[in-house]
């Protein structure tokens, strides 16, 4: 059981993605009713399974994971192109709809894009549903001929009969191949064979980011659209009390005011009326039961029920004992914050509220999530109501939750026309559902020779998992919370691990780009590094020596030290941090150098990382994942908190909250392992990598463990 | 109502003295390949062209323009610099999610047009009111780089 803790959400990995499973989620029915009602409504529309469309228009391959930037609807086409026999600028692409039977992440047990799932949940199945388009296509264009499809080859969506000379486009053949059999386990290329797989294509949708026409979710236009924004009570679950709504109607172009218990919206005609006409409301809210929350109560609950015993999760050889008897004996807390998501594109959605139905504009990385919550919001049944999935600005696990969605309807439930609903940067940084804050305990003994003899990892904090998918919260453990933690990529037998849940009065919390893994990895790879100074070993070495039955790990970290030029001697002031990982799948070493400044100031120099993510469908995006994981990362160990004084959030924009900038960027050099493995996830092991590398060259350059996060400016202190 | 000459187009606008630019693109022209980030000059993602200058679109009410050329996002690719910056950023794969690219673009423009083979400190002055979340700063640097060579 305890392997499946390296994948978050590993506990459904059993179950659904086996074959039967796969397939299921690929086949549209062929025989029946269903299956004759589809072909005939679509006539000469070729929809051999969830994936592929062709027809006279020309061939379209359907998303089942969202785009936000990590560029999954490339790879996605890359896999469906490898074995479709088609080139990427022939097809075109869009976005799934709300279907779970046909688009579920069997990793994530939903509809859903995360846990740097993607890749891993699609490498089969995009290619099958390729694989058997074309099949079907090969087969009618046989039969056409009179020949056996093996007379016949593809290339660049054409099929071709070289005896005879005769060809014809998968476009022309497409209405004859629907009356094909669908294929059964079409079988898929030899690796070898790749043509698109493994190379570094161009990605599909850039062109219109560069020019502005890309239409993301807060860029939608409607004939007859407003544009609204929207208050929430500054102190969290406020409730609305007063408003001076004369004083609003008065603004020039505001139309319409909108309220629920807990917010409040004014549409206009554009976002400035709505937002003057906001101002001008005056609003007052009451505090409510949070009013006398502020982050030291809240962390001072946590220190004290993290010294209670924790549901365990891993408990191997007796740790306890072990570190007793140990020469040397360390113990450590760990303390990581609240965060928040801060995308670029503030939360927004654009709904159309009808009397018998409704169609929403919105990006997200949950549709059918999406779909129920206008459903319950308005009280249409869900299949009355239209998801248009856009592509997003930046969502890093905060699309992955609906309440943006819910609010939305409920405001808008008695509006009839179509209106915009826009979050200023301010509502949305401080009404986020923010990554938990973590207490973690860790304790280690290492024996005469400096090896680790046992170790105990106590994490308290948050359950994201028991809120957000209760099913996979069994026996009050929460694979997520401890990733990383319970197992370690090293020769490590004795280990306790637990998990004491605290849910912060007042507070929902929610997935962040790499949760468990990144807030673990902090604690784990800079309580390694301690362990190595208590017993006077590089740090390096002192990984190497515990990597003696996983050669991937060790391969990482030795390609990453071999780049950085560990062993070369820095000049006063800098120093280098490791840190090592086995997350979503992949292997990951990160070498990090920096200098700490005679004012304390730390300037991040070079960022050395060796990934090894089995089979990369494309080596420019697993590079630029890690370049921008690193980035992500960065902003958050270096200067990211976030605190609630009385109730209310501290920080509200970027210069509260403060981002990593280009003239703080490291250089960033990527190396990556070939490897004929199964792929691993890649969108968030770079930011978990982060942390500890972090914090561990501060401790070289300086001497100065630092132990909570963000580190910037406890190493000014 | 108030003429407003953007991408080598006129526009007649009636709106408030007081209302921003970007607004006005987004909202009453429909313009909206310039983004809303953060509404306070942090992010850049607003960043558009008064006559040469980049400035911040969320800060630039309509009293404060006079007659200056607007260039947006949608009007580089017709300039010989906007349309090398623009293929840079392709040929170098910069682009993630893509929101804080058009302001990036502008930026680079704005600085490329009065230093063409700008250091990477230069660079680095010239960019850092533009935010990018998904982190493709290092590209950000090579596609410039690029457009110099």
């Amino acid at each position: 059981m305890i392997h499946n803790l390296h994948s978050r959400r590993g506990f459904l990995r059993g179950t659904v993605l086996g074959t039967a499973g796969l397939l299921l989620a690929i086949q549209m029915p062929r025989t029946g009713k269903s299956a004759t009602r589809a072909f005939a409504d679509t006539q000469a529309t070729f929809i051999p399974n969830a994936f592929v469309k062709i027809d006279g228009m020309g061939i379209k391959l359907i998303m089942p994971h969202t785009e936000f930037g990590q560029g999954i609807y490339t790879s996605s086409a890359m896999l469906m192109a490898e074995e479709l026999e088609v080139r990427l600028d022939q097809v075109s692409v869009e976005a799934a709809p709300p279907d779970l039977s046909k688009y579920m992440d069997p990793f994530l047990y939903d509809q859903a894009t995360g846990g740097s799932t993607s890749t891993r949940a699609d490498w089969v199945r995009l290619r099958q549903a390729g694989a058997a388009a074309r099949i079907m296509l090969v087969e009618a264009a046989a039969h056409e001929w009179g020949v056996t499809p093996g007379e016949c080859r593809v290339e660049a969506g054409k099929i071709y009969h070289d005896g005879s000379g005769r060809n014809v486009t998968y476009v022309e053949i497409a209405s004859k191949a629907a009356a094909i059999p669908l294929p059964k386990d079409p079988p898929l290329k030899d690796p070898s064979q790749f043509k698109i797989i493994g190379t570094r294509a161009k990605r599909i949708d850039t062109a219109e980011k560069v020019n502005g026409s890309l239409v993301y979710g807060i860029d939608v236009k409607l004939p007859g659209m407003k544009i609204a924004t929207l208050a929430m009570s500054p102190v969290l679950g406020g409730k609305l009390t007063r408003y001076d709504e004369a004083a609003a109607r008065a603004i020039p172009g505001v139309v319409d005011i909108v309220k629920t218990d807990e917010a409040i919206a004014v549409i206009g005609d554009h976002m400035w009326s709505a937002q003057q006409g906001l101002d001008a409301l005056s609003v007052e809210w009451e505090a409510g039961p949070n009013g006398s929350m502020n982050l030291e109560s809240i962390v001072s609950k946590m220190e004290e029920a993290s010294r209670q015993n924790g549901v365990t999760v891993r408990n191997d050889a007796d740790a306890v004992s072990a570190i007793a008897g140990a020469k040397t004996k360390l113990e450590a807390v760990y303390q990581s914050p609240f965060l928040s998501h801060s995308a670029l594109e503030p939360m927004n959605c654009t709904l159309h509220i009808q009397d018998d139905k409704a169609e929403l504009w919105v990006g997200t990385q949950v549709p059918v999530r999406a779909q129920n919550a206008v459903a319950s919001a308005t009280g249409l049944p869900a299949e009355k109501v239209t998801v248009n999935n856009l592509l997003i600005g930046g969502a890093f696990g905060r699309r992955l939750d609906v309440d943006t969605i819910e609010i939305g309807a409920r405001l808008l439930k008695d509006i009839r026309y179509p209106v915009k609903l826009i979050w200023t940067r301010e509502q949305d940084m401080t009404h986020d559902f923010f990554r938990p804050y973590y207490y973690d305990r860790v304790a280690a003994g290492l024996d005469e020779d400096g090896r680790l003899v046992g170790r105990t990892h106590r994490v308290t904090g948050s359950s994201i998992l028991a809120r957000w998918a209760p099913p996979a919260f069994v026996n009050g453990i929460d694979p997520d919370a401890l990733d990383c933690a319970a197992e370690t990529p090293y020769d490590e037998s004795s280990v306790l691990a637990e998990f004491v849940r605290f849910e912060p009065e007042g507070l929902v919390t929610a997935w962040w780009r790499g949760v468990g893994a990144t807030h673990n990895l902090f604690v784990i790879e800079s309580f390694v590094d301690e362990m190595a100074t208590a017993v006077e070993q590089d740090p390096l070495e002192f990984r190497r020596k515990m990597l003696t039955r996983n050669p991937r790990a060790l391969a990482v970290l030795n390609l990453a030290a071999e780049k950085a030029g560990w062993t070369n001697p820095l000049p006063e002031g800098r120093g280098r941090g490791i840190s090592l990982q086995f997350a979503f799948g992949t292997y990951l070493a990160h070498i990090l150098e920096i200098e700490v400044t005679a004012e304390k100031e730390v300037k991040l120099l070079r960022s050395v990382i060796a990934v090894d993510c089995g089979v990369v469908v494309n080596p420019d995006t697993v590079e630029a994942q890690m370049q921008g994981g690193v980035i992500f990362g960065l902003s958050s160990a270096m200067f990211n908190a976030i605190t609630f004084t009385d109730g209310a959030v501290d920080q509200s924009n970027f210069d509260t909250y403060r981002v990593l900038r280009i003239d703080e960027a490291p250089r960033i050099d990527v190396f990556q392992v070939k490897s004929a493995e199964l792929p691993g996830g890649v969108g968030e092991a770079g930011t978990a990598s982060v942390a500890a590398a972090l914090a561990n060259a501060i401790f070289a350059a300086t001497g100065k463990r630092m132990r909570s996060l963000p580190l910037a400016d406890a190493v000014a202190a | 109502m108030k003429t407003l000459e953007i991408n080598g187009q006129s526009h007649q606008v009636d709106v408030p003295d007081d209302m921003p630019l970007l607004w006005v693109l987004r909202d009453v022209l429909g313009m909206t390949g310039t983004k809303f980030g953060c509404g306070i000059a942090q992010c850049g993602a607003c960043t558009v062209h008064l006559d040469d200058t980049a400035v911040r679109a969320c800060q630039t009410t309509m009293d404060m323009i006079d007659g200056e050329k607007i260039t947006t996002i949608e009007g580089v690719a017709s300039t010989e610099i906007g349309a090398k910056v623009q293929a840079a950023w392709l040929d170098k794969e910069v682009v993630q999610c893509g929101y804080c690219q058009s302001g990036q673009i502008m930026s680079a423009i704005s600085l490329l047009a009065s230093n063409p083979k700008p250091t990477d400190a230069e660079i680095d002055e010239a960019m850092s009111g533009n935010i990018c979340r998904c982190g493709t700063y290092v590209r950000i640097r090579e596609a410039i780089h690029s457009v110099t060579a």
